[in-house]
């Protein structure tokens, strides 16, 4: 069903903090189209691969091309306006305003170009949030309250939906339903159910077994720091995976586990 | 993945949560004024036998007083809500007045300082020029010490504070500089110092809610890092808003000399405090991402009441400051408690 095109690829990708060898070696590929979830243990290396990935942070080696292109993201800016949005494990939104705003912080639609003082486009911006968030099937009572007085889950919502609104390329969450509830999960997997039926490319960092099963295409297991299997979700069950998390399989040869 | 859309009804299930609907800081605040004001109005009837608020001398004379600082406090305003401060704004004042002064003053009197051959009245634009500028350099250094140095704005600015007071009595040796020409002192004349404060505070109410900056400026005391990952450069931004308060309280001096027809390098002492206080009483959070320019105006306007009313009651000055003193540490304390209520609720 996904095309062959390939949107993102690393090669020997490493991160090394100091003599933590927090990502070692990361063949990845990821198909446009395809939905593709990094699992592994706490500490396993799956933020870090994601970092490295979006240019928050910059690598120890290794190679990434995404979109055709080989790229080296100063920034998460950059890796934003070439085309990835991140949703990251702690969320960059600002309590102070309201839903618009934090769906159009630093990229705001504007009237009149004035510079620093350009005129926002206050009306345009308000009703592309309301056309995204009806995209992506998100229900959030009053726009225009701050969003400090919304829940955990109306929070995420709102991070999800900006980079929902704005993929174009692929999308990268890490841990998106982590901190929710039970009614607050199932509507994040929505959004991620629609992006899938929008062909919109995604990485899902997650600990939610159930949910990786449901949601994605393929599963890819991280172990200490090194990618210690890709299984193709539809061939394994929960024990394979759970095999690879906790070592007992692929465990003898970690360097080779990876095709 | 057939069954992708048949499941978007769950989320429309998802019960709107109870929006606690929170009464804005500026309301507070003009509950807090009426109230004042109407204590004053029923001690005028009891202690002078006369209205304390149908007077319109009396009222012009209480919204002239505080304009002054108000204008400050809109630069201060900005400022506080990026998550900063700004203590240097009553010594931008000071230097201000004097360098801007210096340039405005009638060539048939003694100068204060450029005691040149052939010197001619100057057209008011220059010192006006000259004033604005200094206030912008003074906010630039502000500015780029905080963004790009990281050192805290409470010691970047309290460094500017001490400097520019320095220079204030440096530049003519603490002599004061009087005699400005007509057009100069014009700025300060009548009800002037009020109008070129509304112009301002329009200015920027509508800076502050319509434009990218103010967004920007919300958005950066609000939570900086995710203002930086959106994109915005916080440091340009935070240049930009210090040297805007900058520039205001350089206004606000010439403002000041004008009205006074001279200028002294004690001018604007303690300014800072007052526009910083007129804020923080109009709900303007310390903490960074809240306020509004109405609510720094309605805490002018609390500062101006008190003055006026104790003026009215013939209470002496010092009890002004005590009480003036008192208020501050409530709207602060108040503040703090806003924050935790906040914290409470995340
Ligand atoms: N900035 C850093 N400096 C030093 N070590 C770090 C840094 N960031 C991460 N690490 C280490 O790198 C390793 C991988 O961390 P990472 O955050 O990628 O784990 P993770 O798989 O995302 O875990 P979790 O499921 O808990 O989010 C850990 O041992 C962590 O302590
Ligand atoms: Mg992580």
């Amino acid at each position: 069903m996904a095309s062959n095109k390939i949107i993102l690829k690393t090669e020997g990708l490493t991160k090394h903090y100091g003599g933590v060898h927090a990502l070692e070696d990361a063949n990845f590929e990821l198909r446009d189209g395809e939905h593709i979830a990094v699992v592994g243990d706490n500490g396993a290396g799956k933020s870090t691969f994601v970092r490295q990935i979006t240019g928050v942070e910059q690598r120890t080696r290794g190679k990434v091309w995404f979109d055709g292109e080989e790229v080296n993201f100063n920034g998460p800016i950059e890796a934003r306006e070439a085309g990835i949005e991140t949703v990251f494990q702690n969320l960059a939104l600002a309590d102070d305003l309201d839903v618009p705003s934090n769906l159009f912080l630093g990229r705001e639609k504007i009237l009149v170009n004035l510079g620093p003082f350009s005129i926002l486009d206050r009306r345009g911006m308000l009703e592309a949030t309301e056309a995204g968030l009806k995209r992506t099937a998100v229900k959030i009572p009053n726009l225009s309250s701050t969003i400090r007085h919304m829940s955990g889950g109306q929070r995420q919502c709102v991070a999800i939906a900006r980079s929902a609104t704005f993929a174009s390329k692929l999308i990268i969450m890490d841990e998106p339903t982590a901190a929710l509830g039970v009614q607050e999960t199932a509507q994040v997997e929505n959004i991620i159910r629609s992006l899938k039926a929008q062909g919109v490319p995604l990485i899902l960092v997650s600990h939610n077994l159930r949910q990786v099963f449901d949601l994605v295409d393929r599963i890819v297991v991280f172990r200490r720091g090194r990618i210690a299997a890709n299984l193709n979700a539809s061939e394994v069950d929960g024990n394979d995976v759970v095999a690879y998390i906790t070592g007992v399989k692929g465990a003898e040869d970690e360097s080779m586990a990876v095709a | 993945m057939a069954e992708a859309t048949t499941k978007t009804s769950i989320a429309t299930q998802m019960p709107p949560k109870a929006q606690k609907r929170h009464r804005p800081a500026e309301l507070n605040a003009l509950v807090g004024l009426v109230g004042i004001a109407l204590v004053f109005e029923i001690l005028g009837w009891i202690f002078q036998g006369q209205s304390f608020l149908v007077n319109t001398q009396r009222l012009s004379i209480m919204v002239l007083q505080v304009s002054v600082i108000g204008i400050i406090a809109v630069g201060v305003t900005q400022v506080i809500i990026t998550g900063g401060i700004d203590l240097s704004s009553g010594s931008v004042v000071g230097a201000t007045a004097m360098i801007a002064m210096s340039f405005a003053q009638v060539s048939t009197y003694p100068r204060a300082v450029f005691i040149e051959q052939g010197w001619v009245d100057l057209p008011v634009i220059v010192p006006i020029i000259v004033g604005l500028a200094c206030g912008l350099l003074a906010g630039l250094i502000n500015g780029l010490l905080i963004a790009y140095t990281k050192i805290p704005p409470f010691i970047a600015t309290l460094g500017m504070m001490v400097t520019a007071r320095g220079i204030a009595k440096w530049y003519t040796k603490g002599q004061p500089v009087s005699f400005p020409t007509e057009d100069f002192a014009a700025i300060g004349q009548g009800m002037m110092p009020v109008v070129i404060f509304l112009v301002i505070a329009v200015l920027f109410y509508l800076i502050l809610k319509y434009t990218v900056y103010g967004k920007h400026t919300y958005a950066i005391g609000s939570n900086q890092d995710a203002a930086r990952m959106s994109g915005i450069n916080v440091e340009r931004h935070l240049v930009l808003v210090y040297s805007i308060a900058g520039v205001l309280a350089g206004l606000a001096g010439m403002v000041v000399a004008a009205r006074g027809l001279t200028a002294q390098s004690g001018m604007g002492l303690m300014y800072e405090l007052d526009a910083i206080a007129m804020a923080v009483i109009g709900g303007v959070s310390l903490s960074g991402g809240r306020g509004s320019i109405i609510g720094t105006a309605i805490g002018m306007l609390i500062f101006g009441v008190i003055i006026s009313g104790f003026t009215f009651l013939r209470l002496d000055a010092y009890y002004q400051e005590m009480i003036k003193g008192a208020i501050i540490v409530t709207a602060v304390v108040v503040d703090v408690w806003r924050q935790k209520r906040r914290a409470l609720e995340a």
